[in-house]
C-alpha cells in the first residue's frame, strides 16, 4: 500500500535516487492491520481526517486524547481534539464572547494556544507562562471575547503534541459581514507527520544534526560541477560553506525521509479534494500548521490573489506562489478555469510535498508537478547584503560562480523586480551614513537603525555565526524561489488595508538576534536559549520598535503571542501587520509592537524543534 | 608527578600549540580572512571574542527574571526546553574483525559515549583490540566535556590503559571538535605516573560518495614522553595509522564498512618491536560495523 514518488532527478548515477511517501490513499485500512492492533482501536476506527468538522457558537467543549491514524501503513497514535485530525475548524463571531472547554484525556499535560487571537494573556495557554497547562482528567475554561476576524489556528503548546496531530483551524467572521466576496470557502491546513516518536527526532538531530539530510554536497556534485565550470570554480563554490563548516543544503533540519506531508490531515496520495462549479471564485484559507516545515504552495494553471495574511486583510496581490512558513496563514482567491487543479505545496528543501485537488467532482486529479531542483544556499544568505552589493557592483566580473550572480542574470525573465533590488541594498550600504545623519536631526528613531549590535553572548558555542552587513529588504522571495520563471509573493508586496494601528513611532528600539549552532542543535535569540535568557520587557501603553536579525542560515517564523507585529520597510514605512513574521537568513527586519496587552506572553520562532531547543523569549507587558 | 621531565614539558607545549592550531581564536580569524580575502575588508563572523561595546543581552529586561518580575507564574519555573533536558547517545564507531597479510586475525572497538547537555556533559572513549579472545590494548577514558567554542569541545578527566602488561592510568586534558573543512579532530594530552606523559591526536574525515555511501579516511598518532619498557613503548613518536574505511548506511545509524589501514610504529616503539621479532609496521584489512543510539 506503500506508494513511493521517485524525484525527478536529471542528475546521477552518484546520489540514489531519493524517494518521498506518498502516503496512503485512504484511511478505510483497518483490514490490513494485525489484530492486536486493532483491539487496541477505538470502535470507531481510525481517526477522522479530511476537511475538519466546525464548531459554532459561543459554547465549545474540546476534548483532547489519543487515537489513531495510519497515513504511512503504519499504525501511530494521533494526539488529536474531538477525534479528528485535523481538530475541528472553530466558527465564530467577531465581538462575541466564547466559553471554550478543554478536557484533557491524555496520560500527560496539554494546552490550547489561540494562534493569532488576542486575548488576556491567562487565556493564551502556554504552560508555565500564561497559565499551569491541563492536567490529565482536567478541563481548562477558556473565555474570551473576539476582537478581531479573519483566519487564525489553535494548536498544543505542550511538548511536541502539535506534531502529533493537536491542531486546528479558527474563522472569526466579521462583526459588519465578510468583505472578500467568495462562492466557495474552504480551509487548507498543511501539516507535516512523523512515523517516529518526536523526542526521539529531536534527540537525534541533537547527536547529528543532518540526519534527516539526504541533499547533503556530493562527490559527484562536485564533478559535475568541475564538468559545468572548471575545477577553481567548483573548489570556489564549496570553499566558504567547508572553511564555516556549513552546510549549503541546510535547508530543512526535518525531510521526507521522516516527513509525510498533510493537506487537510490527507497524504498526497490520499489527495484532499475540495470541490466547486464551473465559474466560482473560491476562497482558500491556507494555514501552515506544520510542526517544522515551510511550503512553497501554487495551483498550477491559476494565479492566486492573496487577500489575507495572518488574518488581517491585505490589499489584493495576485501571484502564482507563495512561501509560508508553520504559524503563517494566506487567504487566496481563486477561479478555477479547468474541472481539476491540484493545489502543490512542496517542502522548502524539496524533499516532498503536501498535494490536494479543486475539482468539478471528486475523484478528478489533474497532473502533478514534479518538485522543484534543490538549489544551494548562496552568499547573500550567508552574508547578507556583502555578497550582493559585490556582485551588483561587478556585474560583468568574470570568473564569479556564485547563485546570487544567477540572481542579476536571470532577473530578465522577471523585469526590472531583480535588479531594484540589488541597487536597493546597494543604496543601503552605500548611503548608511547620509540616512543617520539625517534621521539624527529630525527623528532618530524614524527609521529602523542599521548598525549591527550583536549581542555579548553571540561570541561563544552557542553561536556558530554573525553577519555584520545584513540584507535590509523585504523583496527576496528566498531561496529555490528565486527567479523561478513564476510571481512569488515577498514580504514586500504586502500592504494592510488601513495601515497601522496606532499613527504613533516607536519610542525606543530593541534589537535581537536569532542565533543557533547547527552542528549542536542549539538555537537561541542572542546566543543564549531560553533557560539562559531573561523576557523582554514592554512598558505598558509604548510603542516599541523590534529589530529582528537572522544570524542564521534558516528561515524562522518568529511569532510572538498577544501583540501585533506590524512590519516596516528599511525606510520605517509601515507594511503588514502579522502575528508570525519569516525571518530570512542574513536578512534584518523590523516591526512596530503596541504594548497594549497586559501580563507575559511567548515568543519564539514556530519551527517547533528550534522553539524546543530553545529559541523562545518571555515578553512582559507591563 | 616528581619525575616530570623536560620530555613530558615539550609534550605539553606541543599540545598547547596544537590546541592553538585547531580550537581556538586562530580557526575563525583564518575563516574570517579568507572571506574578507574574497569579498571585503574587514569581517569575522565566526567565534571571537565580544567587543567591548557589544549589546547586553539582559538589557531588555528592566528586571524581570522568568521566575520573577510581573505577571510571573508562582513557584518553580515549569517551563523548561531542551536546553535544560539531558540527552545522550552511544557511538560505536569501529567494531571490526582484523586481518594482516601475513594471516594474524583480530578485533577491535572504539566507541564514544556522552551524556548531558548542550554545553557540559560526561563523555566515555573507549578503544581496545583482542587476538585470540585476549585483550591486547586498551585504552578507556572518563571525561568532561565543556564546550569552549562553537565546534570545540574542552575534554578533562581519566585514562586506563590496561591489556598487555601492567595497567597505567593518567589525567588527560584535551579537545575536540570540527576543524574548518570538515575534519574530526580529537587532541588529548596526558600525564600519568612518574612522570609519564603523552599526546594522542586523532582524525577522521567523511567524504560522501552519495548521500549513504561515504569514504572515511582516518589517521592516529601516539605520543609518548617517556619511556615505558613494560608496555613496549618508547619517548617520542610511538605509533600511527592511517586508514581509509568505505561504509553504506543502510540508515544514519547502521553502517556496515571495509576498508584496510597501515599501521606503524617508530622511533624506539619500533626497534623494541623488531627486538621482540615483531614488525614495526603492517598492512590490515578490516570489515566492521559502524552504529549509534
Amino acid at each position: 500500500m506503500k506508494l513511493l514518488l521517485q524525484r525527478n532527478n536529471p542528475a546521477s548515477i552518484f546520489t540514489p535516487r531519493r524517494r518521498f511517501v506518498q502516503g496512503l490513499i485512504g484511511g478505510g485500512v483497518l483490514a490490513a492491520i494485525s489484530p492486536w492492533v486493532r483491539a487496541a482501536v477505538t470502535p470507531l476506527g481510525l481517526t477522522p481526517t479530511g476537511s475538519a468538522p466546525v464548531l459554532s457558537g459561543t459554547e465549545i467543549q474540546l476534548t483532547v486524547a489519543e487515537t489513531p491514524v495510519n497515513f504511512t501503513g503504519k499504525m501511530r497514535l494521533a494526539t488529536t481534539i474531538n477525534g479528528s485530525l485535523p481538530a475541528p475548524t472553530l466558527r465564530l463571531r467577531e465581538g462575541e464572547m466564547v466559553t471554550i472547554r478543554v478536557t484533557n484525556r491524555l496520560p500527560v499535560a496539554t494546552s490550547i494556544h489561540w494562534h493569532g487571537i488576542l486575548l488576556p494573556f491567562q487565556m493564551d495557554g502556554v504552560p508555565g507562562i500564561s497559565y499551569a497547562g491541563i492536567a490529565p482528567g482536567e478541563t481548562f475554561t477558556y473565555r474570551f471575547r473576539l476582537q478581531q476576524s479573519g483566519t487564525y489556528w489553535y494548536h498544543s503548546h505542550s511538548g511536541h503534541q502539535e506534531q502529533t496531530g493537536m491542531y486546528g483551524a479558527i474563522i472569526v467572521e466579521p462583526r459588519d459581514g465578510e468583505t472578500i466576496r467568495a462562492d466557495r470557502d474552504y480551509v487548507v491546513q498543511l501539516s507535516d507527520w512523523t512515523d517516529e516518536n518526536p523526542e526521539r527526532v529531536f534527540a537525534k538531530l541533537k547527536v547529528q544534526s543532518d540526519y534527516y539530510n539526504y541533499s547533503k554536497p556530493t562527490v559527484g556534485d562536485f564533478f559535475r560541477d568541475v564538468s559545468n565550470g572548471g575545477t577553481a570554480a567548483a573548489l570556489d563554490k564549496r570553499k566558504m560553506w567547508n572553511e564555516m563548516r556549513m552546510n549549503p543544503t541546510d535547508l530543512a533540519d526535518l525531510s521526507a525521509a521522516t516527513y509525510t506531508y498533510l493537506m487537510n490531515g490527507t497524504t498526497p496520495a490520499g489527495n484532499w479534494t475540495g470541490i466547486f462549479r464551473p465559474g466560482e471564485r473560491i476562497r482558500l484559507r491556507f494555514i501552515n500548521s506544520a510542526a517544522n516545515s515551510f511550503y512553497d504552495v501554487r495551483i498550477p494553471g491559476l494565479t492566486m490573489t492573496v487577500v489575507q495574511s495572518d488574518g488581517v486583510n491585505v490589499e489584493p496581490v495576485t501571484v502564482d506562489e507563495f512561501r509560508f512558513g508553520p504559524g503563517e496563514t494566506y487567504d487566496v482567491l481563486v477561479e478555477p478555469k479547468d474541472e481539476a487543479h491540484t493545489i502543490f505545496a512542496q517542502s522548502m528543501d524539496r524533499s516532498g510535498y503536501a498535494r490536494g485537488t479543486l475539482a468539478v467532482h471528486a475523484g478528478l486529479e489533474a497532473s502533478v508537478p514534479a518538485l522543484d531542483k534543490i538549489e544551494w544556499l548562496t552568499m547573500a544568505d550567508m552574508m547578507g547584503s556583502m555578497a550582493g552589493m559585490n556582485h551588483g557592483a561587478m556585474p560583468g566580473m568574470p570568473g564569479m560562480d556564485h547563485a546570487s550572480m544567477n540572481h542579476d542574470m536571470s532577473g530578465m525573465d522577471h523585469g526590472a523586480m531583480p535588479m531594484a533590488h540589488d541597487m536597493d541594498k546597494m543604496a543601503h550600504g552605500a548611503m548608511s551614513m547620509d540616512h543617520s545623519q539625517h534621521t539624527m536631526k529630525d527623528n532618530p528613531l524614524a527609521k529602523p537603525s542599521t548598525k549591527v549590535r550583536h549581542a555579548n553572548t553571540e561570541y561563544g558555542p552557542s553561536t556558530d555565526m554573525r553577519v555584520d552587513m545584513p540584507r535590509t529588504s523585504l523583496d527576496d522571495p528566498g531561496i529555490g524561489l528565486r527567479n523561478n520563471g513564476r510571481k512569488v509573493l515577498t514580504l514586500a508586496d504586502l500592504s494592510t488595508i488601513g495601515g497601522p494601528l496606532d499613527p504613533r513611532g516607536p519610542e525606543r528600539e530593541l534589537e535581537l538576534h536569532l542565533t543557533g549552532n547547527m552542528e549542536r542543535y542549539t538555537w537561541s535569540f542572542d546566543g543564549l536559549e531560553f533557560g539562559s535568557s531573561t523576557p523582554v520587557h514592554f512598558k505598558h501603553g509604548e510603542r516599541v520598535r523590534v529589530i529582528l536579525q537572522n544570524d542564521t542560515m534558516m528561515t524562522h517564523p518568529m511569532h510572538m503571542h498577544g501583540l501585533w507585529s506590524e512590519l516596516e520597510t528599511v525606510e520605517g514605512e509601515f507594511q503588514a501587520r502579522r502575528h508570525t513574521i519569516p525571518v530570512q537568513p542574513a536578512q534584518r527586519i523590523s516591526f512596530l509592537v503596541n504594548a497594549d496587552a497586559l501580563g507575559r506572553w511567548a515568543w519564539h520562532c514556530h519551527l517547533m524543534f528550534h522553539m524546543h531547543a530553545g529559541m523562545f523569549r518571555e515578553v512582559v507587558v507591563s | 608527578m616528581s619525575g616530570f621531565g623536560h620530555k613530558g614539558v615539550k609534550i605539553c607545549k606541543t599540545l598547547i600549540a596544537l590546541v592553538a592550531i585547531a580550537g581556538f581564536q586562530p580557526v575563525w580569524a583564518q575563516s574570517g580572512q579568507t572571506m574578507a580575502a574574497m569579498d571585503h575588508g574587514e569581517m569575522n563572523q565566526q567565534g571571537g571574542s565580544a567587543p567591548a561595546d557589544a549589546r547586553d543581552p539582559h538589557a531588555y529586561a528592566d528586571g524581570n527574571t522568568l521566575e520573577s518580575g510581573e505577571y510571573a507564574q508562582s513557584g518553580p519555573r515549569q517551563l523548561r526546553l531542551a536546553d535544560e533536558h539531558n540527552f545522550g547517545s552511544l557511538l560505536v564507531d569501529r567494531l571490526e574483525h582484523i586481518k594482516t597479510n601475513d594471516g594474524a586475525n583480530s578485533t577491535a572497538y572504539d566507541l564514544q559515549a556522552w551524556f548531558g547537555r548542550d554545553y557540559d556533559r560526561l563523555v566515555i572513549k573507549a578503544e581496545g583490540d583482542y587476538t585470540k579472545g585476549k585483550l591486547q590494548e586498551a585504552r578507556s577514558e572518563l571525561l568532561w566535556g565543556h564546550a569552549v567554542a562553537n565546534y570545540w569541545d574542552a575534554q578533562l578527566g581519566v585514562r586506563h590503559d590496561s591489556g598487555v602488561g601492567p595497567n597505567r592510568s593518567w589525567l588527560a586534558f584535551g579537545i575536540q571538535g570540527l576543524a574548518p573543512y570538515w575534519f574530526e579532530v580529537d587532541a588529548t594530552a596526558y600525564l600519568g605516573e612518574n612522570g609519564r606523559s603523552a599526546l594522542r591526536v586523532a582524525t577522521e574525515y567523511e567524504l560522501l560518495l552519495t548521500q549513504r555511501l561515504i569514504l572515511q579516511p582516518r589517521a592516529e598518532f601516539n605520543f609518548y614522553g617517556k619511556r615505558d619498557v613494560v608496555r613496549n613503548i618508547g619517548s617520542g613518536l610511538s605509533d600511527g595509522a592511517l586508514g581509509l574505511r568505505l561504509r553504506y548506511e543502510f540508515s544514519r545509524q547502521i553502517a556496515p564498512y571495509i576498508g584496510v589501514e597501515r599501521v606503524e610504529k617508530f622511533g624506539q616503539t619500533a626497534d623494541m618491536a623488531r627486538d621482540a621479532g615483531e614488525r614495526a609496521g603492517e598492512t590490515r584489512w578490516v570489515a566492521g560495523l559502524r552504529f549509534w543510539f
